[in-house]
């Protein structure tokens, strides 16, 4: 049995009256990058950002069902919420560096959790190098973090994540907004990250999803139609669904 | 037929652009015109009486034999009054419009808005009625004095009167702040007292500034409620329990009785001139700290 670090039990998601999920069970394993496909609107979204607890956010979400991050329920009123997003990091669909420079973006995470201030500057310069953002960025650190491009604004969202040392990362559509080259590094950044963390990517891109994943979950209406590992579901499908869906049949 | 249709398209949108170009300039034109006439004016005062005098003296004394015009105390008492009803104002105003749109139930939101716009209706005059026979005698009563006409009161009255502009316009500021800052904070376990302070706030700042000069700029124009409900002395003012006069109420007060052409004529323009010259200057440093702040954001 592998080491899972996340495990979903039987949740049901409303948003309102409407379910967005429907009864999902699926285990996120340890350093292993696990991504979730389908189509838009079947709920991958939903299901990665109720992983760090941001539906927090939306009054009228109704979540059913268990969520564990080891062996802690996510969702226990008695669980920081904190404590909750510091060890389960989200990099967003579109790069949302904070209006601070570069150096303050990450500062302001470490200082936030209260790290101690004379190992922040090393912090953050690791946290950039791991990014492959350092080189780049070394000489103009207090220049506003928006004068970065696209990419390089990705990266570091994605150091912002990792200075904080999280234990799972979760990306929503991460390169959606990049281009190529730009995806390719930050493709390659995800390879060298799922050697410390546990990395749980939404994807709309069917080649990226095969570069990069262990496992893959597929997705439809609402519901987790299959869940395997990345070979299994690019090559060797069990459903039909799935296997009209990654050929490109339909989505 | 083609042809003619799109010269006429053309020039239609020639005209507009013309029409455009000469209300644009119309405005800028009204501004440079005011300006001008209170320079105009101002230097038939300065031939009169110095400059040292004007900036230098400690007496508003006109329309005598030994008159004095020296607009310092004025001055002082138009700063004080400002500044006082900021200090009341601006966190006030900015922790309300914060509360609004970050905290507040919805329910709470749609009653409380319109109720502060509503403040922005009332007329000065009652608000200055409001400080003669509610506010002024309270001050007196709190503060053991016989008089409650005085810089204090005039600020809260001021104060009252720049809030609902520096509310809605800091409201808009934080409304504006895009929902992905507040998201990458959250996601990186901020609590909503560290966003709101840290991310929100700041990244609202260039409006917020905006918001503090528009309200600064109504305490610094307001005439009426100053004159009801500040007694009226204008002499230099030691602190916010004195009486004073603002350069806008001497303004008013003086300019129905004084005679054409004369010096104490021209004073008023020369001080009005000097006001607009702070008021603008304002502006000035507003505009300038909003762009510094503006290149952080996309």
């Amino acid at each position: 049995m592998e080491n899972m670090k996340i495990s979903v039990n039987n949740m049901n998601l409303y948003f309102g009256k409407k379910q967005i999920l429907k009864d999902i069970n699926i285990n996120f394993k340890t350093k292993k990058v696990t991504s979730l496909i389908g189509p838009s609107g079947c709920g991958k979204s939903t299901l990665l950002r109720s992983l760090n607890r941001m539906h927090d956010l939306t009054t009228d979400a109704i979540i059913e069902g268990v969520l564990k991050l080891d062996d802690k329920d996510i969702y226990d009123k008695q669980n920081s919420i904190i404590d909750i997003r510091k060890r389960v990091g989200m990099v967003f669909q579109k790069p949302n560096p904070l209006p601070k420079s570069i150096y303050e973006n990450l500062a302001y995470a470490l200082n936030i959790h209260k790290f101690p201030k004379e190992k922040i500057p090393a912090l953050i310069e690791s946290a950039l190098k791991e990014s492959y953002l350092w080189d780049e960025v070394k000489d103009e650190l207090k220049k506003p973090a928006v004068k970065l491009s696209g990419g390089q604004q990705q990266r570091l969202c994605i150091a912002r994540t990792v200075v904080l040392r999280p234990e799972v990362i979760l990306m929503d559509e991460p390169c959606s907004a990049l281009d190529p080259i730009s995806t390719n590094k930050i493709e390659k950044l995800i390879m060298s990250l799922k050697n410390d963390y546990t990395i749980i990517i939404v994807t709309h891109n069917m080649q990226q999803a095969q570069r990069i994943s262990d496992d893959v979950a597929f997705m439809y209406m609402g519901e987790l139609v299959e869940f395997g590992t990345a070979d299994q579901i690019f090559k060797n499908p069990q459903k039909e669904l799935t296997k009209n869906y990654v050929n490109g049949h339909f989505g | 037929m083609i042809k003619s249709n799109s010269e006429k398209r053309e020039k239609i949108d020639w005209l507009f652009k013309q029409l455009f170009k000469f209300t644009g300039f119309a405005t800028i034109a009204l501004l440079g015109g005011i300006f001008l006439m209170l320079i105009y004016n101002s230097i038939s005062f300065f031939a009169n009486v110095s400059p040292i005098d004007f900036f230098t003296g400690s007496q508003w004394d006109p329309g005598s034999a030994t008159s004095k015009y020296s607009i310092i105390p004025l001055l002082a008492s138009t700063g004080l009054v400002a500044i006082g009803s900021m200090l009341i104002a601006v966190p006030l105003g900015i922790f309300t419009a914060a509360f609004l749109s970050e905290l507040a139930p919805k329910k709470l939101q749609t009653f409380l808005k319109p109720v502060i716009e509503m403040l922005a209706a009332i007329p000065s005059v009652a608000i200055g009625f409001l400080g003669i026979v509610l506010v002024g005698p309270g001050i007196a009563k709190i503060f053991g004095i016989e008089n409650g006409l005085n810089a204090l009161n005039g600020s809260v009255l001021l104060a009252v009167m720049a809030l609902p502009t520096i509310i809605t316009i800091s409201e808009d500021a934080i409304n504006a702040v895009p929902k992905s800052h507040r998201e990458a904070s959250f996601a990186l376990g901020a609590n909503k007292w560290e966003t709101m302070f840290q991310v929100t706030l700041p990244a609202a700042l260039p409006g917020l500034i905006a918001a503090v000069l528009l309200g600064l700029g109504r305490a610094l124009g307001e005439t009426m409620t100053v004159l009801m409900a500040t007694g009226n002395a204008s002499v230099l003012p030691e602190g916010f329990l004195d009486s004073i006069r603002t350069i806008t109420a001497t303004i008013a007060i003086e300019m129905g009785e004084v005679p054409y052409q004369t010096t104490h004529y021209y004073a008023l323009f020369a001080i009005a001139a000097v006001l607009f010259m702070i008021t603008l200057l304002i502006n000035f440093l507003g505009e300038y700290f909003a762009n510094r702040l503006r290149k952080f954001h996309a």
